[in-house]
């Protein structure tokens, strides 16, 4: 894999999950709570629509950190994230991030997930092998 | 009051999960993933793969069923309605792949409070049928007002 230093920026991820996002992961994942599916339900419970799976937004997070090594499925070691505002539907989530360290091929990036100025997932840390 | 710490070192039964191309497939869609290793499985295996490969975060997929029943363990009591999944860590070894049957066991690392909120880590530990380590994930969930 090309060099990657200290202080190098990983290719930005932008992606704008539509109305029906939610659905889909629920689907893919198993994960059924209907906060993220269901409109009327998130709205009773206080929230301000329904809202994106945290763990989707993690997998943009793994998915933007694998691009440094193309995609390769096996190139990403560990990724610790916090999960903190809540994921919208229908707005665009920008994923960048910025190698901390590269020693010896194992390379760490320190990663965030933001809607606007909200971050949606901070303090993500990956690990790759490249 | 004081937060209830009973199910600090708690373990459940394992669970098994059969990995396999469709679900595969319909994950890496969900997340925009492109990459063929994921669909084909001629890809996958010119690639090195013994069957088509689950990305990375499919560890939830396969996980998740472990650390539910944990969650909702009342020695474990965490009030759901007041729940936020906090923060997640994946470690991983040998990818899953189509074909695969991987056993997850879930155990309860932590309970402690602090300023009025609850903290309680779970560990999941996934191996494949040749015994081989895929992922261990720390699940950190926060309970506002304990």
């Amino acid at each position: 894999m090309a060099d990657v230093k200290v202080g190098d920026a990983i290719p930005e991820l932008r992606v704008t999950p539509d109305k029906y996002l939610p659905h889909r992961y629920a689907g893919a994942s198993g994960d059924f709570n209907p906060i993220h599916i269901d409109d009327e339900f998130a709205k009773a419970v206080g929230l301000p629509r329904n809202i994106l799976h945290g763990l989707y937004s993690m997998g943009l997070v793994a998915r933007a950190n694998a691009a440094l090594a193309d995609g390769d499925p096996r190139a990403l070691k560990r990724l610790s994230v916090q999960f903190r505002g809540m994921g919208m539907p229908e707005q665009e989530i920008v994923v960048s991030g910025t190698v901390k360290s590269a020693e010896g091929g194992r390379v760490v990036v320190d990663t965030v997930a933001a809607q606007g100025d909200n971050q949606i997932i901070k303090n993500a840390e990956a690990e790759l092998e490249l | 009051m004081a937060i209830k710490t009973d199910g600090i070192g708690k373990e459940w039964p394992a669970t098994t999960y059969q990995v396999g191309r469709e679900k595969v497939g319909e994950y890496a869609r969900a997340l925009g993933i492109e990459n063929p290793v994921h669909f084909d499985v001629e890809a996958a295996r010119s690639a090195g793969f013994r069957d088509v490969v689950a990305p990375p975060m499919f560890a939830v997929v396969y996980s998740s069923p472990a650390v539910g029943p944990a969650m909702f363990d009342p020695d474990v009591g965490m009030n759901f309605a007041a729940m936020v999944h906090g923060a997640q860590e994946f470690e991983w070894a040998e990818p899953a792949c189509s074909g695969d049957e991987i056993t997850t066991t879930a155990k309860c690392l932590d309970i402690s409070e602090k300023d009025g909120k609850g903290f309680y880590v779970f560990e999941t530990n996934s191996v494949n049928q040749n015994g081989d380590q895929v992922v261990r994930g720390t699940w950190t969930c926060i309970v506002r007002g304990v």
